[in-house]
């Protein structure tokens, strides 16, 4: 009993859902189609090429809004294929007829367009049949209850019933309940139909998805390679200028030592000192030159204990939650740390803080990180900010980074790698 | 003094020795990795073991567990890690368990073998031996802190000096000042941080240490 209590009540819930995703279709798609054609018909006219870009951008919406209903109705995944626009858009007229080329160019724009015409006509019958297989029976119990009196003159099709007295009234009830009865069982299902109908016309091909991965796929190896040669460069710097200038140095004050030792003693004994003290800056600037390249407490214990030996030479408390079963890769390994380590020095260079939380954590697959300060918030993924650069160091490995800093604060910023422990 | 030596650089191991040697060190045994070193701790009975943070076979931080394990199994075994940089996070394990006979420096501190020995004899008998690195960046990360405000620049070079073990003696003749001006500043930075005083030179250290160390 419990159990078919349980399946009306979700049937019940699919109807209503079914309501609100058919008022959409009928409405909002037809509207929108309407609309887009209209648009891109007065492209002729030079309008369109202003308007265009507003409208794709409501079909957009409209179409993202299905499918977060798809996902937090029936768990149906429909990914989002646009292609973003290149990050040196003109601004004014020429950026508007730019956008519109590129968004007319977009394959994710027609296959949108031809949802519409599909949502209004295929989805939203669909939606609107999980709806009225619940609703439509009341009318039938309504009808039995009396409502068949006034059709006694002229008789009233509920279905395929025509109904002109009590017994017809009966026989509509007895629809409406067979009716009813159909719907606890396939509401749910017709929903999630309309949400398979979506995916099928909304997702990219799998051609796409190749061709958005290579997209991808190059742009960070460029920024690998960039990332790897410049680094090689600050080293290369580095070591030129500090340690190998130093033992230059030193093998002189030496050499002279060699010169000086009978001559005189104290002399050479003043040039030994310089040349200890040399080879001890020669050392301490190659430690933090290995620091820098690949920590040693990160070779020694990996992510957990780099980050907290990080966190405590930090000027402001802190707060490290590692909780990992294993090693990961060492790129990796190292890749967090830096990501790690720059978050926090943005932290303590930007937001004010006094406090920051350090949480990792290893599940389905992927390394999770989150920093979190109390500072004064207002951080942002822009041109040049450290943060950006962390998203594109993340996104060498299929990392993405999220930032979440309302003004007032407070920061986190949440870090995600997939990889696996060894 | 028998030492257990561990160091995988042949160069440097082999440096130490000598060094070790021209000073009236007995070499126990000269060890190149970690299981190596196990063995050398359960079998040589050392009075003090110079120990390199990072050895073979993994060159992870076997070195330091090594000498952790073999610290928990003999409370207070004198141990000196060495290591070409210095945490806070390993200084804060090795100190954990409040027994003293504990060194952690830089191999840079080699370079001074007259302090590097007497750093070593130091911890064999039972005393501490921080790196200055350690203390330092205890020290600035404390700066804010209100009791540690109120001590004067005196006192405070007194502190770093005496929380990297050096004894009363060995503080004074490095600020050129007497011994009884040092008992002075120490005591006066107990009462300071409120810290209970003690005539334990080794105690003292690990007081000044947790204080620092804490939160």
């Amino acid at each position: 009993m419990n159990a078919m209590q349980e399946r009306t009540k979700a049937a019940m819930l699919a109807a209503g859902r079914g309501v609100v995703v058919s008022v959409a279709s009928l409405v909002g798609s037809i509207t929108l189609f309407v609309w887009t054609v209209l648009s891109i018909v007065f492209i002729v006219l030079g309008i369109g090429l202003v308007t265009t870009p507003y409208v794709l951008e409501l079909v957009r919406k409209h179409a993202n809004r299905r499918r977060l209903l798809a996902v937090t109705w029936s768990d149906i995944r429909i990914p989002v294929p646009y292609r973003p626009f290149p990050k040196d858009l003109r601004t004014g007229f020429t950026g508007q007829v730019e956008r519109t080329t590129l968004m007319l160019k977009d394959p994710a724009t027609w296959r949108d367009i031809r949802w519409l015409l599909v949502d209004m006509t295929a989805g939203y019958v669909v939606a609107t049949l999980a709806a009225a297989l619940l609703i439509y029976p009341l009318e039938g119990l309504v009808l039995a209850a009396g409502l068949w009196r006034v059709f006694t003159d002229d008789r009233y099709w509920y279905g395929f019933v025509p109904v002109d007295s009590q017994a017809t009234g009966l026989a509509a009830a007895a629809l409406g309940a067979a009716l009813f009865a159909t719907g606890v069982l396939v509401s749910e299902r017709l929903l999630r139909l309309h949400f398979v109908i979506a995916r099928a016309m909304l997702a990219p091909t799998q051609k796409e998805e190749l061709v958005r991965r290579i997209d991808r796929l190059t742009e960070t190896r460029h920024e690998a390679v960039d990332t790897a040669a410049s680094e090689l460069r600050r080293i290369e710097r580095d070591l030129h200028d500090g340690a190998q200038a130093r033992l230059v140095a030193m093998g002189m004050n030496l050499g002279t030592v060699e010169a000086l030792i009978e001559k005189d003693p104290a002399q050479a004994k003043k040039l030994l000192a310089m040349a200890r003290e040399s080879s001890a800056e020669a050392l301490t600037e190659l430690r933090d030159l290995v620091r820098g390249i690949h920590p040693p407490v990160l070779a020694e214990r990996g992510l957990g204990d780099a980050v907290r030996a990080l966190a405590l030479r930090l000027p402001f408390e802190s707060e490290v939650d590692a909780e990992l079963g294993g090693r990961m890769d060492a790129a990796v390994e190292s890749a967090a740390y830096f990501a790690v380590s720059e978050t926090l020095t943005n932290a303590a260079k930007h937001s004010g803080a006094d406090r920051v939380r350090v949480d990792i954590h290893h599940e389905n697959s992927a390394l999770r990180i989150s920093v979190t300060d109390n500072g004064r918030g207002g951080a942002r993924v822009g041109s040049g900010s450290g943060l950006s650069g962390i998203e594109r160091r993340l996104g060498t490995f299929d990392g993405i980074m999220a930032v979440s800093s309302p003004a007032g604060g407070p920061t986190m910023v949440t870090m995600e790698i997939p990889c696996e422990l060894s | 003094m028998r030492v257990v030596l561990a160091e995988d650089l042949f160069l440097l191991r082999d440096g130490l020795v000598r060094l070790l040697e021209a000073y009236d060190f007995e070499i126990a045994a000269a060890v190149e990795s970690g299981p190596e070193l196990a063995r050398a701790f359960a079998e040589s009975e050392p009075d003090v073991a110079i120990v390199d943070v990072r050895l073979p076979p993994s060159h992870t931080d076997e070195g330091l567990q090594c000498a952790l394990a073999a610290r928990r199994a003999k409370p207070g075994l004198p141990v000196l890690v060495l290591s070409q940089h210095v945490e806070q996070l390993y200084a804060r394990e090795l100190l954990a368990d409040g027994n003293g006979g504990i060194g952690y420096l830089l191999k840079d501190r080699v370079f001074d073998a007259g302090q590097f020995v007497d750093a070593v004899r130091r911890v064999a008998a039972g005393g501490t031996a921080m790196d200055p690195q350690v203390i330092s960046q205890l020290l600035s990360r404390r700066s804010q802190d209100k009791p540690m405000g109120m001590l004067t620049p005196r006192e405070l070079e007194v502190m770093e000096l005496m929380a990297q073990g050096r004894s009363n003696a060995a503080i004074a003749s490095q600020m050129v000042i007497t011994e009884r001006a040092v008992a002075k500043h120490t005591s006066n930075i107990f009462g300071k941080l409120g810290l209970p005083p003690s005539d334990d030179d080794n105690r003292r250290v690990l007081a000044v240490l947790a204080y620092l160390d804490r939160g």
